[in-house]
């Protein structure tokens, strides 16, 4: 076996330092020996093959810059509730894991707390996909709830196995007309791309017919992909299932293209994500907003038309996807402080410190596998700190979150105590009908 | 017009309640006789509602092909019009096996038979989604027969019929039996039972599972979970039904306070009879159910179980 | 060893069964097919079968829609060979479906047939044993367990409550599988997409079918469904459904 040491080679390092043998900053002579440098020396014998091994595969490389300060470890979400930190990984390469194989590669939910704070840019965002899609790859075990979600986004284009041809019945409920863009191609402003749990989950139904009247009270042309929309893949992609994502946003983007619109819509900050950063690489760029950034540029107009109260206490819980990932905090809080009557205020961990729902990066498809590796869901954590800040309504602005907090609040005991809405809901409530 | 045979079915000694089942059906359609293969003499005082009992000596425990054999002997002892089969792991081989020797006409998955001038069996095939009609012309022909069809009382009379015996021809010799394997008694497949009844979040606490225990003992079935019930410690994961547990199709699923969350529902809406009892009328448990009671739960538990006893 | 894992395309319960003009069968224009959940089960298994020895696995499928994509996924999952029947209807019911694919299967000369148990639409009997009385081989279905060692599988058939029997049967011989070891593996996207590329289906005719024992769909129908639960109102009636299916 070959013993490969601990210290890196001087060309690897990330960034250089310069000795000198005397100083003098600000006229003031620092010379001294206590900044002399001792060469790097072998501290102790490892195997680091596994760890090598990782950052051999593209988009993993980053993993090799901890030098475990275990900044990552108190913002991790994970670790909060459970034994799992990006610091943590690190050392148990050291120690020879094979991640590959290993319970704490499906861990992260991507919610990019980590590398806000990591000084080494340790980014496990492109680390984990990497990590996940060698493991598919090489027919790794991959736990069977997320296994069962691959399947059913293979061959239905959606997470849930649901018939492809139904992903637009929720718009018959909606009260308003809907354009099918997919039936009759007529040029739109804004092409709405609806999304999954929109489209089928019974909550997400609620939401959608939500957002629907609203663009509509607002006088938008807009228009959907009706049944030909499929799963925007994100979640997929960052699960490590790439050649999935690649074959959904093909589709996708070869539909969007087909399509005369100006600007894209979308309910979920998964898909905003997609297509804002990922769809580009794959050859479709594209004008897109998550809904909350749409509405909240067109507040002279919609301001007019909320004339409801709903004089309730609320708080919001930032998305991973919206926030850290894409830089926006003020569009949903811009249409919340919008809403007549509203007294509203912030969880403690809000913002770029938000906590994560433990939705991310296919965590939305493995609540049965986490249950024997954390002693709470995060969801479960997040409600808590809503029912801490005196919140009688939990907002939310990602699809996934409604019915993952709903949940949380029924097992947690909260029912009744916490009502978990979308805001676009919200605002509905506020608009005459 | 031939006789109907039907194909008796044993495990471990006993005779199978679709023996019972399938003479019921039987004596409807004609003069029953019943092929008992590896049977007993007191097997045979439990079949008075058949008019005929043709005997294999075989070995007590199954085995496809020399059971397979063994009724194609029968089968040219007697020449049926109808050959009626369970629709169990064993009855399947059997009647495959016979479709095959004879090259008769077969129909699964039946639950209802006709004979007059042809033979008609009606199957529900794809999940339950398609009622199929099948024409099996004049006879010979061949039905495997779903379980709880018919009545098994119809067909459970104790008796001395007429008993013949056949003489087994040897099968080809490529098969052996070498042992039942029963199950351990504490781990119990939920997937596997006929019946489940499920409970949810409205229970109470840990103590008010043991009402849905009593009815689940008086059903001969196993009590499952959403998945609060799971979180909260109070049954093993073993027992969750739903999108992040187990996916099951029983016969019967009775959902005592589950609303009927889609999670849920993914993983038990195959059943095929759902029966909801819930305290809220709005529940989406309703949606999917084909019997639903709004009522408390503990009352009518409590109240089936003493229905049942 | 060369295992033989037949495969069939079922259609897709998740969509609503349109049936034909006459009604005496299902509308397949409109269906969209996918493989039967149990031939999926008798893959894995010969998959790992060929895991834990030394066995070559051929997938062979009737020609069809979409044929091609569930045995180049095969392939995906660790097939080694994926051959194509045409000429043949893949929508036959397993009567005549056993005489093709044994017609086809024969010449491969092959040790062990793994078969899926069963399928949502069969209604004239099991693929595993029909099949196995064409090829003169013996065949046990509904198991779950299996191990080859030499000349011999030794399988757990399945019987109602648990209970299961162990029977050791001589090969060649044909098992019909209830289900594998494991779930059955996942086949990555781009695995696939790459085998689509690279690898080949060999094609082979039907043959002559002979005389098949048919039995006639006279007549197909949805079942009767009102508009959600029916509501009872006493504990006597639940007891009544109970009785009704045989339950209680």
């Amino acid at each position: 076996m070959i013993f490969k040491t601990m210290v890196r080679k001087e060309k690897e390092q990330k960034s250089s330092y310069v000795e000198k043998d005397s100083a003098i900053v600000d006229g003031i002579d620092i010379s001294g020996h206590w900044n002399k440098m001792y060469q790097p020396r072998e501290i102790m014998n490892y195997d680091v093959t596994p760890l090598e091994d990782l950052r051999a595969l593209p988009g993993a490389e980053s993993i090799g810059n901890c030098y475990q300060c275990a900044q990552c470890i108190g913002v991790c979400p994970i670790d909060n509730v459970g034994d799992y930190g990006p610091r943590k990984i690190y050392r148990k390469l050291q120690m020879g894991m094979n991640l590959l194989e290993s319970v704490d590669l499906w861990q992260c939910t991507t919610c990019m707390n980590c590398l806000r704070v990591c000084p080494k840019e340790v980014n496990m965002i492109d680390i984990m996909p990497a990590a996940r899609e060698k493991a598919i790859l090489d027919g790794k075990e991959v736990p069977a709830e997320l296994q069962e979600m691959f399947q059913n986004c293979a061959e239905y284009g959606n997470p849930m196995g649901e018939s492809p041809r139904k992903r637009a019945r929720w718009a018959k409920k909606a009260d308003v007309e809907v354009k099918d863009l997919s039936k009759n191609p007529e040029p739109v402003d804004v092409l709405w791309f609806v999304g999954d749990y929109y489209a089928y989950h019974g909550r997400g139904n609620d939401a959608a017919q939500a957002m629907a009247r609203v663009l509509t009270k607002l006088g938008v042309n807009f228009g959907t992909l009706g049944a030909e929309e499929r799963c925007d893949g994100d979640s997929q992609r960052l699960a490590g299932e790439k050649g999935l994502y690649e074959m959904l946003a093909e589709h996708n983007i070869e539909k969007f293209n087909s399509l005369d619109f100006k600007k894209m819509v979308v309910s979920g900050p998964h898909a905003y994500n997609a297509i804002k950063n990922e769809y580009p690489k794959m050859g479709g760029t594209y004008d897109v907003d998550h809904y909350t950034q749409f509405l909240s540029a067109m507040m002279d107009k919609l301001k007019p038309l909320m004339t409801k109260e709903f004089g309730k206490k609320v708080t919001f819980h930032d998305p991973c996807y919206l926030g850290r990932h894409n830089g926006e905090y003020e569009a949903p809080r811009t249409l919340l402080n919008a809403i007549p009557g509203i007294q509203f205020s912030e969880m403690f961990r809000n913002k770029e410190q938000g906590y994560c729902c433990g939705g991310g990066g296919g965590g939305m498809w493995l609540d049965g596998f986490m249950a024997d590796n954390i002693n709470e869901r995060l969801s479960e954590n997040r409600v808590k700190e809503a029912i801490a800040v005196g919140a009688e309504v939990l907002a939310v602005c990602c699809p996934y979150e409604v019915s993952r907090f709903e949940d949380a609040v029924k097992s947690t005991g909260n029912e009744g105590k916490l009502e978990v809405l979308d805001i676009i809901e919200i605002i509905d409530r506020c608009i005459e009908e | 017009m031939g006789d109907i045979l039907v194909v008796a079915e044993h495990l471990n000694g006993q005779l199978d309640e679709a023996t019972f089942e399938l003479i019921g059906m039987a004596n409807g359609l004609g003069n029953t006789v019943v092929a008992l293969i590896g049977g007993t003499d007191e097997m045979v005082s439990q079949l008075g509602a058949a008019s005929k009992v043709v005997k294999v000596d075989a070995a007590a425990d199954f085995n496809p092909e020399t059971y397979g054999a063994a009724l194609g002997a029968v089968a040219d002892a007697v020449n049926p019009q109808v050959v009626l089969t369970t629709g169990s792991s064993m009855g399947m081989e059997l009647a495959n096996s016979l479709s095959a020797q004879k090259s008769w006409p077969l129909a699964v998955a039946a639950t209802g038979v006709s004979a007059n001038g042809s033979v008609k069996a009606e199957a529900a095939l794809f999940g339950g989604k398609i009622i199929a009609t099948t024409d099996l012309g004049s006879g010979p022909c061949i039905v495997a027969v779903v379980g709880g069809s018919a009545p098994a009382d119809a067909g459970r009379k104790e008796g001395s019929p007429a008993v013949e015996t056949v003489d087994a021809p040897a099968g080809a010799g490529k098969v052996h039996f070498k042992k039942l394997i029963m199950p351990e008694s504490a781990d119990v497949d939920i997937t596997t039972k006929d019946v489940l009844v499920a409970i949810g979040r409205g229970i109470g606490s840990k103590d008010d599972i043991e009402v849905a225990e009593e009815l689940a003992e008086a059903l001969d079935a196993a009590v499952a979970a959403s998945r609060p019930i799971i979180d909260a410690g109070w049954l093993p994961k073993s027992r969750q039904v739903g999108k992040s547990g187990l996916k099951v199709k029983p016969k019967v699923y009775i959902a005592l306070g589950i609303s009927g969350a889609p999670e849920h529902l993914e993983g038990m809406k195959n059943s095929s009879t759902i029966i909801a009892i819930n305290s809220d009328k709005n529940a989406p448990i309703f949606d999917v159910a084909h019997y639903g009671m709004v009522a408390d739960l503990f009352d009518v538990v409590e109240e089936l179980t003493e229905a049942l006893d | 060893m060369k295992i033989v894992v037949p495969l069939k395309q079922v259609p897709d319960l998740v969509e609503d069964l349109e049936l034909n003009d006459d009604g005496t069968g299902l509308d397949y224009e409109y269906l969209k097919m996918k493989l039967n959940e149990w031939d999926d089960h008798a893959l894995e298994e010969a998959i790992l079968t060929k895991e834990a020895g030394d066995a070559e696995v051929i997938a062979v499928a009737l020609d069809g829609e979409d044929v091609d994509k569930m045995l180049f996924t095969a392939l995906a999952k660790g097939a080694d060979k994926a051959v194509k029947i045409t000429g043949a209807n893949p929508y036959a019911g397993n009567h005549e479906m056993a005489r093709v694919l044994a017609n086809a299967i024969s010449g491969m000369s092959p040790d062990l047939v793994l078969v899926g148990v069963q399928s949502a639409g069969d209604s004239d009997g099991w693929l595993a044993p029909l099949l196995a009385a064409h090829l003169g081989m013996p065949s046990v279905s509904v198991v779950t367990g299996l191990q080859v060692s030499g000349n011999t599988a030794t399988v757990h058939k399945e019987y109602s409550g648990g209970i299961m029997a162990e029977f050791d049967v001589d090969l060649p011989g044909v098992i019909g599988i209830q289900a594998a070891r494991q779930t059955p593996r996942y086949a990555p996207v781009s695995k696939v997409r790459q085998i689509q590329q690279s690898a080949t289906i060999e094609e082979v005719a039907a043959g002559d079918l002979g005389d098949v024992v048919t039995s006639t769909v006279e007549e197909m129908k949805h079942p009767e469904k009102g508009g959600g639960a029916k509501m009872l109102s006493d504990v006597e009636e639940i007891v009544e459904v109970l009785k009704e299916k045989g339950v209680a």
